[in-house]
């Protein structure tokens, strides 16, 4: 749920990057974090636990700029990709403005990549959050691995509707913006709508 | 509804009773957190804090609690309190969507830091209410006249990315 606070011309939105463990979620952050000048972020809160799995969630609030008068801040979450954290991946995309999946490309996390969009769709449902017109930007990860699937039986396999699908090597910072920008596209193109 | 508008009127009276509590309890900070984890507006000393993610982690460690209420047959624990050895925190629930946080150090006591929290979050349960009415009113008036968004364009983004 997005707000918008005419008094301090503020409009805050939430981006959720979801997808299977170990995708690389919290690598997106953690670049966009290392590459946006701390004026414009805040920390980078992450709840790891010992072997750097996320086990909460991440945070990273960023400041875009402003659109007429107004400063856009996006707060950017991942969920723990871990098949168990269930009930957190559930709290976490409460009053979600937009979603970022972070597939993995490697041919062996294919089924992961299947169940966790099964799961996400599923999560949506119970908070009745309709995933048709929810803002939404497949990221196929982890180009470089040898063991990539090709990108178009990926597209075949994960995309559901329509949505835009970026090519990314997170750790190397490899279609990170390109992602960040057209969920915040998405995302503002829809609250444009809602307030309709 | 997916987005909320903090319309003037009512963001000065948050702050008001936000302001008044924080005096009346001798507290460092009272804040407001959106279930979802917007921070809403705060009073106090918030240097060397970050509120969004301070809002954020207060907005996860409920969702935790009321996932534990759930399992143990409570609709909700609408209280919580942590102890530290400097700095409490003290939550308490406001309606269902939104969070009072109040931290506060030996200046004061969990006592006094309870009652006017209990209050506060009532009166601050009214202004939320009467919020939500205002922009369902707007919403059928067409518009909600505080769209940022109007006339949004491409090129509005694509600046924002240069």
């Amino acid at each position: 749920m997005a707000m918008i606070n005419p008094r301090q011309k503020e409009l805050i939105a939430k981006i959720v990057y979801y997808g299977p463990g170990l995708g690389g979620k919290t690598t997106n952050l953690k670049y966009i974090f290392d590459h946006t000048s701390p004026s414009s972020r805040g920390e980078l809160v992450t709840l790891n636990t010992q072997g750097d799995r996320t086990l909460f969630f991440d945070v990273l609030p960023l400041n875009l700029g402003t659109i007429k008068g107004y400063r856009i801040r996006f707060q950017l979450y991942t969920v723990p990709g871990q098949v168990f954290y269930s009930e957190s991946r559930k709290i976490i995309l409460r009053g979600v403005d937009g979603i970022v999946f972070v597939a993995d490309s490697q041919r062996e996390r294919m089924d992961a990549n299947i169940e966790s969009i099964e799961d996400l769709q599923d999560n949506l449902r119970q908070y009745n959050y309709s995933f048709a017109t929810m803002p939404y930007v497949l990221q196929l990860n982890k180009r470089d691995l040898p063991t990539a699937t090709p990108v178009e039986e990926m597209k075949r396999l994960l995309v559901l509707k329509g949505e835009p699908v970026i090519e990314a090597i997170a750790i190397r910072g490899v279609g990170v913006m390109e992602t960040l920008k057209e969920i915040a596209k998405l995302v503002l193109i829809n609250l444009k709508k809602e307030f309709r | 509804m997916s987005f909320l508008v903090l319309y003037a009127e009512e963001y000065e009276e948050i702050k008001r009773i936000l302001t008044a509590l924080k005096q009346e309890t001798n507290s460092r900070v009272a804040l407001i957190v959106e279930k979802n984890g917007q921070p809403i507006a705060f009073a106090g000393e918030m240097d060397g804090v970050d509120t969004t993610s301070l809002g954020s982690l207060v907005a996860g460690n409920v969702a935790a609690t009321e996932g534990l209420a759930r399992m143990l047959g409570e609709d909700s624990f609408p209280l919580m309190f942590n102890e530290g050895a400097k700095e409490n925190l003290h939550i308490t629930l406001i309606g269902d969507k939104f969070i009072l946080a109040v931290l506060f150090d030996k200046r004061t006591s969990l006592g006094l830091v309870r009652l006017r929290a209990r209050n506060a979050a009532l009166k601050l349960e009214r202004v939320f209410s009467r919020l939500e009415e205002k922009m369902r009113q707007e919403r059928e008036k067409l518009g909600t006249g505080e769209n940022p968004l109007e006339d949004l364009s491409e090129e509005d983004i694509e600046k924002l990315f240069k």
